[in-house]
């Protein structure tokens, strides 16, 4: 459990995103919009890795031969079979029940306040105070 | 019927069984005569046209016709000895299969369905009030088929509107949407029987010499029907349509759902007004009748489909009167579970074809 310094902010600009290992997990965390997102990398399904999947909108419908584009890459789309997830709630969207990813907190803080807090773990890289930084907690 | 016998809290008519899929045999052209207009009856003498026969169901072959049943006759009396008498049902369903789907000139194929639903209704309904019928849908002409409906859907002795699974087109296609939705109005379920216009091959990969062939091909008809149903919404625009899969075969359904249910996993973005699972939508708007099933005949070895379909509302009772499905008079097969057989000979086509529970009120009224 803790706080894990994940990449300089400066290193994961919109648009990007990054395969990362903390306290042994493998997670996926992506830059959309300037808004931050992590997720277990691990597709639930059979374990296609979502940080090599496509960003994508959900295409919704009220009537058959209608298609709403909403909420432009907020969904990752597995590479092996095209499940699609919600990286708000980490939920599936063709089973939203029971198919799910896990989600971490990420946030962007500064290195002043980082090298000020003790608890940081397993940084693999130093921290700067005059530098932002992608930080998750586990 | 075992059960009827067997289980006192069964007692006709209310407590019958339902026969949902009843072969009436149209003698041929000459009996449709009376119900065409004199334009068409020119038509039919002049050109010598005798009857509507395909490939599909040989009238002679035993597998058609069971012999026992041949012997008794083919009319209405022989039905009644048949599917009232020896196996106790209480209502039957008539299902008409004639070859008026085939005709290739859509106002000669019109004026020949409409005759057709004329003669059911004037030679079996009106003679028995035990039976109820499909309206044979003039598939070759959509505004043909409003008309029919507009003509003969109020008649509550018409419980069901029937088309063959292989047609001109699939059905889930927009321009048969309005038929859809006037038989949603009307409560009528859509029933797709085993059969084709002839107008496409009945396989994929072209036309195939054998009867045995056409007779499995079936099921892809059938399978394409459900899936293009699905996929084009019809199930969400008209939610309340109910489709009843008629002398389809049963146990190839889980495995097509499974398939079916995989593959919108992954692409349903192609498709986004499919909302939930494919196999979840076949469960609410879909109905089998149970001949034939297409499983070994052990006991319960349906057990299995039916887990895997999910649902105990999902299959109706059906001789399939005349053809050859079972010796002797066990409608029911050996291999459907006993805790099973209520639901299916009664709550089941009850609960699909609501109109049905009307005719039972009347008949009781005339006891
Ligand atoms: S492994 Fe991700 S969809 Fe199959």
């Amino acid at each position: 459990m803790g706080k894990h310094v994940v990449a300089a902010a400066a290193d994961l600009p919109q648009g990007s995103r990054k395969r990362i290992e903390a306290e042994g997990r493998v997670i996926a965390v992506f830059n959309v919009r300037g808004e931050y997102f992590a997720i277990n990398d691990r597709c639930p399904h059979e374990g296609g890795s979502l940080c090599t999947g496509r960003l994508s909108a959900l295409t919704v419908s009220k009537v058959p031969g209608s298609y709403e584009w909403t909420r432009e890459d907020e969904f990752i789309r597995c590479p092996w079979h095209g499940w699609e997830f919600d990286l708000r709630t980490g939920r599936s969207v063709c089973d939203p029940k029971t198919m799910r990813v896990r989600l971490y907190d990420v946030h962007v803080e500064h290195g002043e306040e980082l090298v000020a807090e003790k608890t940081l773990v397993a940084e693999t890289f130093p921290v700067r105070v005059e530098d932002d930084y992608v930080v998750i907690e586990i | 019927m075992p059960l009827a016998s067997e289980d006192k809290s069964i007692d006709c008519p209310i407590d019958c069984p339902i026969d949902c899929d009843v072969h009436p045999t149209v003698p041929g052209m000459m009996a449709l005569l009376p119900y065409l207009d004199p334009h068409w009856q020119e038509q039919v003498t002049d050109r010598g046209i005798l009857s509507l026969d395909s490939i599909a169901y040989p009238p002679n072959l035993d597998f058609t016709v069971r012999r026992d049943l041949r012997a008794k006759g083919l009319d209405l009396a022989g039905m009644q000895d048949a599917v009232f008498g020896r196996w106790g049902a209480g209502q039957a369903i008539l299902n008409c299969i004639y070859g008026v789907q085939m005709v290739h000139n859509a106002d000669m194929g019109v004026a020949f369905t409409r005759a057709l639903n004329d003669w059911i209704k004037a030679q079996w309904l009106d003679r028995d009030p035990r039976l109820a019928a499909s309206i044979v849908l003039p598939m070759q002409d959509t505004p043909a088929c409003l008309e029919e409906l507009d003509r003969l859907g109020s008649n509550r002795q018409f419980v069901q509107a029937l088309v063959l699974a292989n047609g001109e087109e699939p059905y889930g296609k927009r321009q048969y949407w309005p038929i859809w939705e006037k038989l949603e109005k009307l409560n009528l379920p859509l029933g797709i029987h085993a059969g084709s216009s002839y107008h496409n091959p009945v396989t994929t990969l072209g036309w195939t010499n054998y009867y045995i062939e056409d007779y499995a091909a079936q099921t892809f008809g059938f399978q394409a029907q459900l899936a293009n149903l699905v996929t084009e919404g019809v199930f969400v625009k008209y939610p309340q349509l109910k489709v009843v899969l008629i002398e389809s075969g049963v146990t190839w359904l889980p495995g097509f759902i499974w398939r079916l249910a995989k593959f919108w996993r992954g692409v349903r973005r192609e498709v986004p007004w499919v909302d939930r699972p494919p196999g979840d939508i076949i469960r609410d708007n879909v109905r089998m009748t149970i001949q034939p099933l297409d499983a070994p005949d052990e006991a319960n070895a349906l057990q299995k489909a039916i887990d895997q379909i999910q649902s105990e509302d999902f299959l109706l009772y059906a001789s399939d009167y005349p053809h050859l499905r079972f010796e002797g008079d066990d409608v029911m097969p050996p291999n459907i579970p006993d805790s099973l057989h209520r639901k299916i000979m009664i709550d089941n086509p009850r609960a699909t074809y609501k109109r049905l529970a009307d005719m039972q009120t009347d008949l009781v009224g005339v006891r």
